[in-house]
């Protein structure tokens, strides 16, 4: 056992995090939330030429072969810096369903582009009623004409539906079965409009799908049981959210205590008095401790074990705590200051808000840790 | 980065548990239910028990080979510890004191002859220890201690007041930090002593705790004759030994501790599944069963935290300042895990030994008091917040 990162790993980080730091600054960061897509090309390009939406996949579909502990390195200092864009939506929600999902002629068409950095995509999974289970997941229905099928139903809270190539919907079948097709962005039928969030680092979307044609390619068929593939994609992507999240509280931390050096108030910098280096001390626990939760989910995770979804659960559930109060505090310790919209302390705030309800809640994911536990 | 033990680690955890399972006596839980009443066979049982470890080679497992110890790997003490812990067999006795604090302490501060007297008897359990460091005027402000020591020919003559001294009236010796030299700033003037708790001049007063047992003593020292060889670490050294003790009662220690908190969990699960209120068994209750999946997620993630602390310790040789964040996140974990067992049994939670209507022998009340001290000893929380905050995130100093 070495619960640590290997010297490759840490190279990894090393990296990331100047790349993210020199070419995702938070001026770009509050660029990008005053534009349509809140997605920047040029940015996408440059970490497409580090490889990084490849990072997971086989080296057969244009991947790098990495495991899942590397991609969690790597989120952890995207949600550092809040990084805007489709990375998310591409490499974890559409990538993982791909590859999950598909038969090999899709994974050619679809994953090898998606691994190589020339497709963006997206999944569309919840609906109006805002529900994470996938049984939820019921009012987009796929009809059977022909050789074809007709989705027809809206599907909301879809991430970067805009600036997608493709968008995987997961769609209700004969005998309520679940399906997943992928479509062009721009199909016929198929209507994207954005919806107005509180977290403007990324963008939200309202998908209506009306009628929209399918041919039978268009069907993911890789996979004998698409529910419980599904399952293990969501469950993949909520450790890779939480790592993010982790990044996001790191951040948080560094910034406040920074901060409490320099800021003096009384005469001294407010960073030597006990109620702020507590709250710091209490932030720093929870940081560590959520870190400890995702780097023991992404290790399950990499290596596909049984306990994965509930250490998924775990990490979540305690990374929703953490980073929403570390968030919470960040404003605190930052006074009138932390107030301000210039100020950029609720940026964090809001994104801890955003990430905290997607893939689950905290009591979504306690309910099942004490269904895992045998409650 | 990997969870995964070798197969050599593997064959080592097999080993452990067979050899609890051939040692450990199965009428020593009985025992250990009566220790309040009968603290003479229980201590009879421990010592009996450290003798069995100390001759297989357990005891002492961090220690270097050459002072009697196995020089373990972390991770093998690790697995050692987890597996004493699963099978819930009874802690060595001198552990927590002798060989995690004193034993350290004299390996890494004492002369050749300390360590050739004191070393393996700590071990074999002949030797029992106590530490005497708080005092009535120096709990968290440990430094400003007022027990004198003062040199009078070839001897140390000590006179002053210990609080809080668990064990004193079994102990053989203590480890004892005093004043040498009051002229100086309050960390420089401090020595630390190894006194022979059958000395003359020295009265043991029992004080009952908050539980009612009386685990710990205030202990009077008055002109109490200390030999000088008796001196650890040098004149005037005793804030380093202090601060090698303070780091292994944080670090080291807390290695086993997830799966002593994840046994009594899995008692509070099993709590939950057969008591009833209002109706329905307490499992059944949706806010209960969030309130028990968190108790559970704070035990793995306690134990994810002490297995990345395990890595760091093997990679830098020594427990740091981040044991602070262990010791801050069981030590407040367990208040909250205790507690909620009080709310699960309402009011049977005020039934405690003795009455025959008492769920489990009473054994959630008096966990829920003791979950008080955790959070105070070894440096209260407040401490541990002031250390991450100063040494880890370098904050300026009050």
């Amino acid at each position: 056992m070495e619960f640590g990162f290997t010297p490759q790993q840490e190279m990894i980080r090393n990296e990331a995090s100047s790349f993210l730091s020199r070419e995702c600054s938070i001026p770009l960061v509050r660029e990008l939330m005053d534009t349509e897509c809140a997605h920047d090309d040029g940015l996408w390009e440059k970490m497409a030429s580090m490889g990084w939406m490849g990072l997971i996949f086989p080296e057969r579909y244009d991947g790098v072969g990495l495991s899942f502990v590397e991609l969690s390195i790597l989120m952890e200092q995207m949600g550092a810096v809040l990084l805007p864009g489709a990375y998310f939506s591409t490499v974890v929600l559409a990538g993982l369903t791909l590859l999950e999902t598909a038969n090999d002629a899709q994974k050619e068409k679809w994953l090898a582009p998606l691994a190589a950095g020339s497709l963006k995509a997206t999944l569309a999974l919840t609906e109006p009623n805002g529900s994470w289970s996938l049984s939820s997941a019921s009012g987009v229905k796929a009809r059977r004409e022909g050789d074809d099928y007709l989705v027809t139903g809206t599907k909301l809270f879809v991430p970067d539906a805009e600036v997608a190539d493709l968008i995987i919907c997961a769609a209700r079948g004969e005998n309520d079965a679940l399906m997943l097709f992928a479509f062009d962005r721009n199909s016929d039928g198929l209507t994207v409009t954005p919806l107005k969030t509180m977290d403007q680092t990324r963008r939200l979307y309202e998908v209506a799908f009306e009628g929209v044609r399918a041919s039978r390619g268009r069907l993911l068929d890789g996979s004998h049981n698409i529910e419980a593939s599904l399952e293990r994609v969501l469950v993949n992507a909520t450790i890779a959210l939480s790592a993010q999240m982790v990044g996001g509280a790191q951040r948080v931390l560094e910034m406040s205590v920074e901060f409490s050096k320099t800021r003096i108030q009384f005469n001294k910098p407010i960073g030597s008095f006990q109620a702020i280096q507590h709250r710091c001390a209490d932030m720093l626990l929870l940081v560590e401790s959520a870190r400890s939760a995702v780097y023991a989910a992404a290790c399950n995770a990499a290596e596909s074990k049984q306990e994965t979804g509930l250490l998924a659960s775990i990490a979540k559930a305690y990374t929703n705590d953490a980073y929403g109060w570390t968030a919470g505090e960040g404003i605190q310790i930052h006074g009138g200051m932390g107030f301000t919209f210039e100020h950029d302390a609720h940026l964090y705030y809001k994104r801890a808000k955003a990430d905290e309800f997607t893939f689950g809640d905290s009591n979504f994911h306690l309910d099942r840790v004490a269904r895992f536990i045998g409650l | 980065m990997n969870l995964d033990y070798s197969p050599e680690e593997q064959q080592f955890r097999v080993e452990v548990r067979n050899w609890i399972d051939a040692n450990l006596s199965p009428d020593w839980e009985e025992i250990s239910h009566r220790q309040a009443e009968n603290m003479d066979a229980w201590m009879a049982f421990l010592k009996d028990w450290q003798h069995k470890l100390h001759d297989a080679g357990w005891a002492g497992i961090s220690w270097p080979k050459e002072y009697g110890g196995r020089g373990a790997t972390i991770n093998e003490q690790l697995i050692f510890t987890e597996e004493m812990a699963k099978t819930k067999a009874p802690n060595l006795m001198n552990v927590s004191i002798g060989i995690e604090l004193v034993g350290p302490a004299i390996i890494h501060h004492g002369s050749e002859e300390q360590k050739q007297r004191y070393l393996r008897k700590i071990l074999s359990a002949e030797e029992i220890w106590a530490q005497g460091f708080s005092e009535p005027g120096a709990g968290s402000d440990l430094a400003s201690l007022q027990t004198k020591a003062v040199i009078d020919g070839d001897q140390f003559v000590v006179t002053g007041q210990k609080v809080w001294m668990s064990w004193a009236e079994y102990s053989d010796f203590c480890i004892l930090l005093a004043r040498t030299d009051p002229d100086v700033p309050k960390h420089k003037g401090i020595s630390c002593l190894l006194i022979d708790m059958k000395s003359p001049g020295i009265t043991i007063r029992p004080t009952v705790q908050i539980t009612g047992e009386a685990e710990f003593s205030e202990v009077f020292f008055d002109g109490v004759r200390v030999p000088r060889e008796n001196l650890v670490g040098g004149l005037n050294q005793g804030w380093n030994v202090a601060m090698t003790v303070l780091m292994h009662e944080r670090g080291t220690s807390a290695i086993g501790y997830q799966i002593r908190f994840r046994n009594e969990l899995d008692d509070l699960i099993r709590l939950a599944q057969s008591h009833e209120r209002d109706g329905r068994r307490v499992s059944e209750d949706p806010a209960f069963r969030r309130k028990l999946a968190q108790a559970f997620i704070e035990v793995e993630v306690l134990k994810y935290n002490i297995y990345r602390s395990a890595t760091q310790m093997v990679r830098s040789g020594k427990p740091g300042p981040e044991s602070s964040i262990v010791k801050l996140f069981w030590s407040e974990m367990d208040r909250r895990q205790k507690l909620l067992g009080m709310e699960m049994l309402g009011m049977y939670s005020q039934l405690v030994n003795g009455s025959e209507w008492a769920v489990d022998h009473g054994k959630w009340p008096r966990a829920f008091l003791w979950s008080r001290a955790g959070t105070i000893y070894a440096g209260s929380s407040e401490i541990q917040r002031n250390i991450i905050a100063e040494r880890v995130l370098g904050m300026p100093r009050g």
